[in-house]
């Protein structure tokens, strides 16, 4: 037994280190929230697991990649940091957006036009995020390209603030705030524009949206433009804090965030941001407290219990089938 | 989107019962497809021989494949890549159960197809000392597996169907996990002070798997030529693909095609939904168990790389190829990817000294599609020698307008460059490679083409007509450039990958129904 007590005292389980997997969790949680949106949103509207978006993601991370080497690297920026870190956000957010119209335009729609069966878009979903993983491999190379966000001003990013009994890095408040302000832009989006309030009606019933005057052809495309954005930037975000991309990693996080989604109950927005902090709150936990080589177990684990216990998510509503 | 009730025409034994199915309607589709003439008529004459007598012919055809294979390394080369391809084919047929007769999307397949060769490699090697008989372990294995497909499929199974595509597709995440994890399993590292002898288990061997797995054994004989496993493997087939194919015309076939066509119309006609897609998942995973087995005696190995995402994704591109829900399709399938895309398109052959079959299969690809889909023949004609006198004319241009902008040679692999022959002489002489190599300046050109060839290809889905036509010229020759300079160099790794991503979307919006299968019907 004295062993058990000095495994405990390995992990220094002090209120400062759980404090520490907190921050971590939520950080974590932010990104895998943008991500589970863009699958709630899709899955909302089209009842489709567009199993792309995980490399749309990836996509994303590497655009803010290369508008950073082409500003001149993290170390030697030509321009103001502020500057290269917008610019790395509105490249990478814009290229996503492109290319997720992109997909839904050439992969999804003809689909959708022949009235196929219902698994032929998981299959040709399937095939695009295969297809645009193989093809950063061979454009970009297998090995990971590092950001090198710690040279950011002789790495200042990294450096802990206090607030209350929180050790926060700059770079994680960072993430955290630029969720919070995409989350509330689109809240606003969605609550408060004409388009905004077409995408609600086209996600709770899509024959009568459309029988209503909606285009819902142009509600998916916004729809797809909007998810991808959020996985654009969540992209750069993954690329600051975890400094490196490679092309596997849409597929890794892609599955986990739709986990998020599922977890929070699909189709539903704030529910896919809840998802997403439980999902990265209990991988910060298990890497803090268990072993990092079975996060993704624990994911899983999270994953089967909500499905045999609450289906529906956090904040689905179990939806009656209809004939 | 409220599901429209999908209609599958009928199962193959035609005039037999069918559930769901306007007849007229359901085969209005291939009506239109029959040809006319020669064509035609041939078609009639083959649909009049009875299907066992076309199986019986094409299994006497696999049995003499080996007799006429001598010795050399080429042959016995040639003869391993048939037993892959049959394993690849026991795969499909396996997941046909799953996605073609169910319509259930089974991502956790791969796991299955693991299950059963660590399953095998853990009973019969020196891992732990256990050499237990084949006819023991087999059976075993098989069955460990089913049960475990039937347990994945347990929560999911009252759930929409896209949820288990998400449950199973983790599955095989965490399977693929474990396996490379697997070598130094411990609890929470406490294992010392817990009293157990060692600080880490070793149960899968990780990254590096499990090797000397033994050969197939039962009743004091071994199977270990190649010829054995090719027999070995060919009899799993033919068992497996006449048991489905006998399943698929009886009372559980006909509900599983119900379960497809529209869930929730078989519930209400009192089939057993959920039973049945527990079964359609259990089935699937002992084949899959099987085909496990035999690779791993094949290998004499289990390696986790072997049973990955990527490895799902090859078998649902062949299932797709041949056709979801065809039998005939999914063998077929299986052969064409794992033979010409798999092995094919190495630089090298492993054994033997054949190389640039890359080459050939990729320009005799491009020339039977255009040939099968352009109609009529002057318009080929006229696509054709457009194709030779865009290539001419813009070699010549950049011979003219650079210096050493046509020097180049022909990529045939990693670091090796030749001149190809007098073929490869005509070649370049229609491309212009540009010259030096190309892993240094012309990456970036390389990068610029290749997603030029993407856009022209999404391009030509847009517009129709002339318009169509002459984007061809100029995307078969850039096509070509991309293939040459890079492609066939990566040809063994992420280029084949590429190209089988890309065939399953262009499937599913140009022939959703694959080489053999029937166009489903849709009725709103």
């Amino acid at each position: 037994m004295l062993g058990v007590l000095a495994y405990f005292q390995d992990f220094q389980l002090t209120w400062s280190y759980f404090f520490d997997q907190l921050v971590a969790g939520l950080t974590l949680g932010s990104l895998y929230g943008l991500i589970a949106i863009g699958y709630s949103m899709v899955y909302g509207i089209l009842k489709l697991l567009n199993f792309a978006h995980g490399e749309v993601f990836m996509i994303g991370s590497y655009i803010g990649f290369f508008v950073l080497t082409w500003c001149g690297g993290a170390a030697d920026p030509s321009l103001p940091i502020a500057l290269v870190i917008v610019l790395m956000f509105l490249g990478a957010m814009l290229g996503a957006g492109l290319l997720g119209i992109t997909i839904e335009r050439f992969a999804y729609r003809p689909l959708r036009e022949k009235r196929a069966s219902r698994i032929a878009p998981l299959i040709s979903a399937l095939g695009v995020s295969f297809f645009l993983q193989q093809l950063a491999v061979i454009c970009f190379g297998a090995t990971p390209k590092q950001y090198d966000a710690f040279s950011f001003d002789g790495g200042s990013f990294f450096t802990s603030v206090s607030i209350g009994p929180f050790e926060i890095q700059y770079m994680q408040l960072f993430v955290i705030t630029t969720t919070v302000c995409l989350l509330v832009a689109l809240t606003i989006f969605s609550a408060r524009t004409q388009v905004g309030r077409a995408m609600q009606a086209t996600s709770f019933y899509l024959e009568a949206a459309s029988m209503m005057g909606i285009n819902v052809d142009r509600v998916v495309v916004v729809t797809f433009f909007i998810g991808s954005v959020l996985a654009g930037a969540a992209g750069v975000m993954n690329g600051l804090i975890f400094q490196n991309v490679d092309p596997y990693i849409g597929f890794q996080v892609g599955l986990i965030a739709f986990t998020a989604a599922v977890v929070g109950g699909i189709g539903s927005i704030p529910g896919a941001m809840l998802g997403g902090l439980v999902i990265g709150l209990g991988r910060a936990f298990s890497v803090g407290y268990v072993s990092s080589s079975y996060q993704d177990v624990i994911v899983f684990a999270i994953l089967i219990g909500f499905l045999l216990l609450r289906p529906a998510g956090f904040f689905g509503t179990p939806a009656p089938q209809k004939v | 989107m409220s599901d429209a009730p999908t209609n599958e025409p009928v199962s193959e034994s035609s005039g037999g019962p069918a559930i769901g199915a306007d007849e007229w309607v359901a085969r209005s589709g291939e009506r239109a497809e029959r040809h006319g003439g020669l064509t035609g008529r041939a078609q009639s004459l083959y649909g009049r021989v009875p299907k066992p007598a076309v199986f019986a012919f094409f299994v006497t055809l696999a049995v003499l494949v080996p007799v006429f294979t001598a010795q050399t390394d080429n042959d016995i080369y040639f003869l391993r890549v048939c037993t892959i391809a049959l394993v690849f084919a026991l795969l499909a047929l396996g997941l046909n159960v799953a996605v073609g007769f169910a319509g259930l999307l089974d991502l956790g397949y791969i796991a299955y197809y693991g299950i059963g060769a660590y399953g095998y490699a853990f009973l019969s090697s020196d891992k732990f000392g256990i050499h237990w008989e084949a006819w023991l372990v087999i059976p075993l294995v098989v069955a460990v597996s089913a049960l475990v497909g039937l347990l994945l499929a347990l929560p999911s199974r009252r759930l929409v169907g896209d949820y288990l595509a998400i449950v199973t597709l983790f599955f095989s995440q965490i399977f693929y996990i474990l396996t490379t994890q697997g070598y130094r399993i411990s609890f929470l590292g406490l294992n010392k002070d817990l009293g157990f002898d060692r600080a880490n288990w070793d149960l899968t061997g990780g990254p590096n798997g499990i090797a000397n797995v033994d050969r197939i054994g039962a009743f004091g004989l071994t199977a270990s030529s190649e010829r054995a496993y090719f027999y070995i493997t060919l009899v799993a087939v033919v068992v497996v693909f006449a048991t489905l194919s006998l399943a698929n015309r009886s009372r559980t076939g006909r509900a599983w095609r119900a379960l497809h066509d529209d869930t929730l119309a078989a519930q209400a006609m009192s089939v057993p939904v959920n039973w049945l897609k527990l079964l359609a998942v259990g089935t699937g995973a002992a084949v899959a168990a099987l085909a496990g087995t035999i690779n791993a005696a094949l290998l004499q190995g289990a390696f986790p790389d072997d049973y990955n995402i990527q490895v799902l994704i090859i078998i649902y591109a062949m299932v797709v190829l041949g056709g979801v829900g065809s039998l005939a399709g999914a063998v077929l399938g299986a052969i064409v990817v794992s033979v010409f895309m798999l092995e094919g398109l190495r630089p090298q052959t492993p054994i033997g000294d054949v190389t640039g079959n890359g080459r050939w299969i990729f320009y005799a690809t491009i020339l039977i599609v255009l040939v099968v889909a352009i109609r009529p023949w002057r318009r080929l004609g006229a696509i054709l020698a457009g194709i030779v006198a865009f290539g001419v004319v813009v070699h010549g241009i950049v011979a003219v307008a650079t210096e050493r902008g046509t020097d180049g040679l022909l990529n045939s692999g990693p670091d090796t460059y030749d001149d190809g022959g007098p073929v490869g002489w005509l070649i370049r002489h229609w491309l212009a490679l540009p010259g030096g190599t190309y892993e240094t300046g012309s990456r970036t050109w390389f990068n610029v083409a290749l997603v030029g060839v993407i856009a022209l290809v999404l391009c030509m889905t847009l517009v129709k007509g002339w318009v169509r036509d002459a984007l061809i010229v100029p995307t078969v020759w850039l096509a070509a450039f991309v293939w040459e300079t890079r492609l066939i160099q990566e040809a063994s790794g992420p280029t084949r990958f590429l190209l089988l991503g890309a065939i399953l979307v262009g499937l599913m919006i140009a022939r959703p129904q694959g080489l053999l299968g029937r166009p489903r019907v849709e009725i709103v």
